[in-house]
């Protein structure tokens, strides 16, 4: 949307530049662009967004977040009918059924510090999105999935990985400066500084199921990263809502068709 | 004598293409302005009807193309825009509208993937 803002920009100004230059026979206009929905689920009525194997970061259930956030969204903005259950607790299913050859990583230490939270899982061991490929198996298992799809009467089930962490680098930033001149006259200049910034990455991987089969329909993956200044407390919640903000319109495509809005300088 | 046969017979020829041209383009033109009025009021297919019109009429006309992309666009015909769009492209390189919706243009197209079915 930067990029398309950005874009916009551009064109108002080569849109003023030939206006000045005298040339009218330009119109600016409206479009909405339709975008087909990646995939085809004409064959479902109903969606079960069962839950995801989340961890990175113990402040977001980022499992219960997502399921409902995508829940919600489907709602309003799909034409699927979406089921109410509780999400899955896919984490530790995964965990149960990993096979012999694949063993699940083994769990972080914790400090002894750290309160044990009853009935909330154990996201720990997963640091970064490696981690998580080791409870991948869990999406293979097409019996699993199939069980599922009879329970719920063979909707389209959403599933997947989700890793939100903490995320901390050094990198240059631009930002405004004053200054002034030996007339004591004050300006402002943009100056780029080498600074340590802190934030969160939000790594998904959405997998479609066919909840009549068990079989895995699509899969899509997407990666977002926030960055603040150190002195900024942005509190997890709010940067994990930021990061779906840019996730969610994304996920929306695969369903159904969105609409992007923009512009265009028509010609005579 | 010949010459001078030669050259009157070129001048006219010269006069006749040129003003049969400009019937063209101007025949173009009046569907591409028509074109536009309509879509302001958001008739886009009436748009899109008056702009492939124009392209046909007149096929060096830039501005019909440029257009007519923007209508394919509009409608969700992303193949066809961006033919329409890559025409308009060759018959004015130089043009710095066409190439910058041409490239607000791919910018969307990008995110589009082919359906997959279960």
């Amino acid at each position: 949307m930067t990029a398309l803002t950005a874009g916009r920009a551009l064109n108002f100004a080569a849109l003023a530049a030939l206006a000045v230059a005298g040339c009218s026979s330009l119109v600016e206009i409206p479009i909405e662009t339709p975008i087909q929905a990646k995939l085809d689920i004409s064959a479902f009525s109903r969606v079960l967004v069962a839950g995801f194997v989340a961890g990175g970061s113990d402040a977001v259930d980022a499992n219960l977040e997502t399921v409902r956030l995508l829940r919600s969204q489907l709602r309003s903005k799909s034409s699927l009918r979406v089921i109410d259950a509780d999400p899955m607790p896919l984490l530790e299913l995964a965990k149960e059924e990993a096979p012999a050859s694949v063993p699940a990583p083994e769990p972080a230490p914790t400090p002894a510090s750290a309160p044990e939270q009853a009935g909330t899982p154990d996201t720990s061991e997963i640091k970064n999105e490696k981690d998580l490929e080791s409870y991948e198996h869990l999406f293979a298992n097409v019996d699993f999935w199939k069980r599922i799809g009879e329970e719920f009467q063979n909707p389209l089930i959403v599933t997947g990985t989700v890793l939100f962490a903490p995320q901390q680098r050094s990198q240059f930033v631009q930002r405004e400066q004053e200054v002034y001149d030996a007339f004591g006259r004050r300006s402002v200049v943009p100056v780029r500084t080498f600074m340590e910034r802190k934030g969160f990455i939000l790594a998904q991987k959405f997998i479609f199921i066919d909840g009549r089969s068990g079989a895995t329909i699509t899969s899509e993956q997407f990666r977002e990263e926030r960055l603040y200044n150190q002195n900024q407390n942005t509190p997890a919640l709010s940067s994990y809502f930021e990061l779906m903000d840019a996730v969610v319109p994304k996920f929306l495509n695969i369903l159904s068709t969105q609409k992007v809005r923009g512009t265009r300088v028509l010609l005579e | 004598m010949i010459r001078m046969r030669l050259l009157l017979g070129f001048t006219f020829l010269t006069c006749f293409v040129t003003a049969a041209y400009a019937d063209v383009r101007s025949d173009a033109r009046e569907q591409v302005q028509f074109g536009i009025n309509v879509a302001q009021r958001g008739l886009w297919k009436e748009a899109l009807y008056r702009w492939k019109r124009a392209a046909e009429i007149d096929p060096s006309y830039a501005a019909a193309f440029n257009n007519l992309a923007i209508a394919y666009e509009h409608e969700g015909q992303l193949d066809e825009a961006r033919e329409s769009y890559e025409k308009a492209v060759q018959l004015e390189p130089g043009n710095a509208m066409i190439r910058q919706n041409y490239e607000l243009f791919k910018e969307i197209n990008d995110r589009t993937d082919r359906r997959k079915s279960p």
